[in-house]
C-alpha cells in the first residue's frame, strides 16, 4: 500500500476530485433510482416522477410513499454512517483494518438492543438507541484495551483479533439471550444478520436527525483527522489538541455506528472498505475524504440492498449477509497487503 | 521455547497418571450429574438400578434413550475436536491453530449443511465425506491465502478466522433460507447436543474410535516434526507422509464431529494448551490429556447450558463461545510476551 496515512501519497488534482464527486453523485442517484424502482412490483421512471410531482394516491405510488422511499432512506444513511464512522476510525488509529465492524462496536450494540428487547419489551426506539450507544462505546473500549495490553508483535493484527474474540463473545450472549425469548427469535434473527426490510417512516425520524447531525460535526472533523492521521506528535506540534479530538471524534463514531445498528443491525465491512476505496480515489485529505465516504457508502449499501432482493428471489436476503459476502474477500486482501507494505 | 519448556515442564509419570485419574474421575462425576439432571431427575441409585436392569422400565427408557447417547456425544465431541487442536497446533507449529481458525469447523458446516439442503436423503456416510471434503477445501484456501513466503501464526489465525466468518455467513443464508424454523437452525448452528440419539452417535464413533489410536501411535513422531522440519528428516522421519496423514486425520474427525453438531468453536483452541500447561509437550501424554480436557469441557458445558435455566436449553457452543473468548485473549496476550 503506499502508506494509506502519509503524506507519500500526494492528494490527487482538484480536477480529478471534482469529476470522481460528480461520478459518485451519479452513482448515488442511479442506486437511489435502482432501490425505488426494483423489487416485486416494478416501478418505472415516470411512476417515480409522478409520485413526486403530483402524488395521486395510486397502488404504486402508495409503495414508493410507505415502503420504498423509507426503505430508500435507512439503506443511504446507513450507509453513510457506517463509511464515514471507519474513515474517522482509520483515521484516529491509522489501522487500514480499523472499523465500527472490528471494534466490536457493531456486536456490543446488537447485544445491548437484544438485552433491553429481552428485558424491556416495553423501550421505546429511542431508547434502544441509547442502549446501542452504550453496548458500542462498552465494546469498543473493551477491544482497545485488550489489544493495547498484548504487547508487542502488529498492531493492526492484534486489534482486529481482538475485536474478532470479542465479537465471538458477544454474539454468543446474544444468542444466549435469545434463546431465552423464542417468540422474538425470528425477527431478531433477521435484524442480527442486517437488515433493512420493512423499515418504515417510524425508523426513518429516528435514524435520521441522529445521521444528519453526526454526519455534519464527522465532516467539520476532517481537517483534524488528516493531521491525526499523520501520527500523535506531527498532530501536537501543529496545534492540535490530540486527546480532546480523539475523545470527540469517539463520540462522533458511537453516534453514527450506534444509531444504525439500532435501526438496520449491524451491517459489517461498509466501514472497512469504503474508505479505502475513497482514499484511493481521491487521496488522504479528509475533508475531501469523509463527504465522499458519506456518498460512496450510501451508493454501495443501496446497490447491496438491490443486490439482495436478487439473491434468493422471491425471498430477501438481509444486506447485512451480502456485504459479509461481499466485504471478506477484500478484508483478506487488506491483511495480505500489509506484510508486504512492511518489509518494502 | 521448547527447549525451556521441555526441561522445566516434565511432570513425573505418577503425576500424569494422578492427572489421568482425576480427570476421569470427574468426568464420570459430570456424567452421572448429567444423567440425573433433566425434566425429571432421577436420583443416582436408580441410574444404577436402571442400567443393571432392575429399574423403572420408563426411567430406563430415558436415560438409554435420550440421556446416554447425549453425554457420550459430548464426551466424542470433546476428544474429536481437542485431540484436532493438538494435532493441527504441532502440525503447523502455530499456537493460534485450530479446527475454527483454520477454516476447518466452519468448512465442515459449510458442507454439511449445503448436502442436508440439496440432497435431504443422503446417507450420513455422503455426509460425512461432503464435510471432509468441505473441511479440507476450505483449509487450502486458508492455507495459500495466508501464505506468503512463510506462513506467519497471526496472520493465519487472522485470515483463517476471516474465511471463518465467510463460511459461517453462508451457513446463515442456507439455512435461514431453507429451514422454516429458524430456531433449530439457530440451536445447531451455535453447537447443540440437544435431540441428538443413538443414530447419529453410532455415526461419529467410528471416526473417534479408529483415528485417535492412529493418532497417538504416531505421536512420537508428533514430537519430532514440533522441533522443526530439518530436525524431523534428519532423525529419519517422513515428514511429509506424516504431516499429511495427521492433517487428514485432523479433518477428519472435526468433520465427522461438526457434521453432528453443528460448529461448536474455541474447543480444540483452547484445551492443547491448558493440557500442555498440565502435562508438557510430549505427545504421548499430551493427546490422552487432551482428550480428557476436551470430553471434560465439552460435557461440563452441555451441562450448564442445561441447568442455567430449565427448561431452556443454551446450547453448549454458546456457552463454549462465552468462555472460550476471553481465554483465546488471554493466549494472545501470553504469546505476545515470548
Amino acid at each position: 500500500m503506499k502508506a494509506v496515512h502519509g503524506l507519500s501519497e500526494r492528494n490527487k488534482s482538484p480536477l480529478r476530485i471534482i469529476a470522481i464527486f460528480l461520478a459518485v453523485i451519479i452513482l448515488l442517484l442511479i442506486s437511489m433510482f435502482l432501490s425505488i424502482s426494483i423489487g416485486s412490483i416494478h416501478i418505472s421512471f415516470g411512476t417515480i416522477k409522478q409520485a413526486i410531482l403530483n402524488f395521486d394516491g395510486s397502488k404504486e405510488q402508495s409503495i414508493i410513499q410507505t415502503v420504498r422511499l423509507p426503505r430508500l432512506l435507512v439503506t443511504a444513511f446507513v450507509g453513510a454512517n457506517l463509511a464515514v464512522a471507519g474513515a474517522l476510525m482509520q483515521a484516529l488509529t491509522r489501522n487500514p483494518l480499523a472499523s465500527p465492524g472490528i471494534f466490536g462496536i457493531n456486536a456490543g450494540a446488537s447485544a445491548a438492543m437484544v438485552f433491553l428487547t429481552v428485558l424491556v419489551p416495553s423501550v421505546s426506539m429511542i431508547g434502544g438507541v441509547f442502549g446501542a450507544f452504550l453496548g458500542g462505546a462498552f465494546a469498543a473500549v473493551i477491544v482497545y484495551v485488550m489489544s493495547s495490553l498484548i504487547k508487542g508483535g502488529d498492531s493492526d493484527v492484534k486489534l482486529a483479533l481482538t475485536g474478532v474474540a470479542i465479537q465471538g463473545m458477544l454474539m454468543s450472549l446474544t444468542q444466549t439471550l435469545l434463546i431465552f425469548n423464542e417468540s422474538k427469535t425470528e425477527g431478531v434473527m433477521f435484524w442480527l444478520t442486517g437488515s433493512v426490510i420493512g423499515r418504515d417512516w417510524g425508523h426513518v425520524h429516528v435514524l435520521v436527525p441522529f445521521s444528519i447531525v453526526g454526519l455534519l460535526i464527522a465532516f467539520g472533523l476532517g481537517r483534524a483527522s488528516s493531521l491525526l492521521s499523520l501520527g500523535d506528535d506531527v498532530a501536537r506540534g501543529l496545534g492540535q489538541r490530540v486527546f480532546a479530538i480523539r475523545a470527540f471524534t469517539a463520540v462522533v463514531v458511537i453516534v453514527l455506528a450506534g444509531v444504525s445498528v439500532a435501526i438496520a443491525g449491524p451491517i459489517g465491512f461498509v466501514g472497512l472498505v469504503v474508505p479505502h476505496m475513497v482514499r484511493y480515489l481521491i487521496g488522504v485529505d479528509y475533508r475531501i475524504v469523509l463527504p465522499m465516504s458519506a456518498l460512496l457508502g450510501a451508493s454501495l449499501l443501496l446497490l447491496a440492498d438491490v443486490l439482495s432482493r436478487f439473491i434468493t428471489y422471491p425471498y430477501e436476503t438481509p444486506v447485512g449477509a451480502v456485504t459479509a459476502l461481499l466485504g471478506t474477500p477484500y478484508f483478506i486482501y487488506l491483511a495480505r497487503r500489509k506484510k508486504t507494505e512492511r518489509k518494502a | 521455547m521448547q527447549t525451556v519448556n521441555k526441561t522445566k515442564k516434565q511432570p513425573s509419570r505418577f503425576k500424569s497418571v494422578g492427572l489421568f485419574i482425576i480427570l476421569s474421575v470427574l468426568i464420570i462425576a459430570l456424567s452421572v450429574i448429567s444423567l440425573s439432571l433433566g425434566d425429571i431427575n432421577i436420583p443416582p441409585l436408580d441410574i444404577i438400578t436402571s442400567f443393571i436392569g432392575i429399574g423403572d422400565p420408563d426411567l430406563t427408557s430415558i436415560l438409554v434413550e435420550f440421556r446416554l447417547p447425549r453425554i457420550l456425544l459430548a464426551i466424542l465431541t470433546g476428544v474429536g475436536l481437542a485431540v484436532s487442536g493438538v494435532v493441527v497446533q504441532s502440525i503447523m507449529r502455530n499456537p493460534l491453530a485450530s479446527p475454527d481458525t483454520l477454516g476447518l469447523s466452519s468448512g465442515s458446516g459449510l458442507a454439511a449443511v449445503a448436502v442436508t439442503i440439496l440432497l435431504p436423503l443422503a446417507s450420513p456416510s455422503v455426509l460425512s465425506a461432503a464435510a471432509f471434503a468441505g473441511g479440507s477445501l476450505v483449509f487450502v484456501i486458508v492455507y495459500l491465502l495466508a501464505y506468503k513466503k512463510g506462513v506467519e501464526p497471526i496472520r493465519f489465525a487472522l485470515i483463517g478466522v476471516a474465511v471463518s466468518a465467510f463460511c459461517s455467513s453462508g451457513i446463515h443464508l442456507l439455512i435461514s433460507k431453507a429451514n422454516p424454523n429458524v430456531n433449530a437452525a439457530l440451536i445447531w448452528l451455535s453447537g447443540s447436543l440437544w435431540g441428538r440419539t443413538w443414530d447419529q452417535l453410532i455415526g461419529l464413533l467410528p471416526w473417534v474410535v479408529i483415528l485417535l489410536p492412529l493418532i497417538w501411535l504416531l505421536a512420537a513422531r508428533l514430537d519430532l516434526i514440533h522441533l522443526g522440519d530439518e530436525v524431523a528428516r534428519g532423525l529419519g522421519a517422513r515428514v511429509e507422509l506424516i504431516r499429511l496423514v495427521l492433517l487428514a486425520s485432523a479433518v477428519a474427525m472435526t468433520a465427522a464431529v461438526v457434521s453432528v453438531v453443528g460448529t461448536i468453536g474455541f474447543v480444540g483452541l483452547i484445551i492443547p494448551h491448558v493440557a500442555k500447561r498440565l502435562v508438557g509437550p510430549r505427545h504421548k501424554k499430551l493427546i490422552p490429556t487432551a482428550s480428557l480436557l476436551g470430553a471434560l469441557f465439552v460435557l461440563a458445558a452441555d451441562l450448564i447450558g442445561r441447568g442455567v435455566a430449565p427448561p431452556i436449553e443454551i446450547p453448549a457452543g454458546l456457552i463454549i463461545g462465552i468462555i472460550g473468548a476471553p481465554y483465546f485473549l488471554y493466549l494472545l496476550w501470553r504469546e505476545s510476551k515470548k
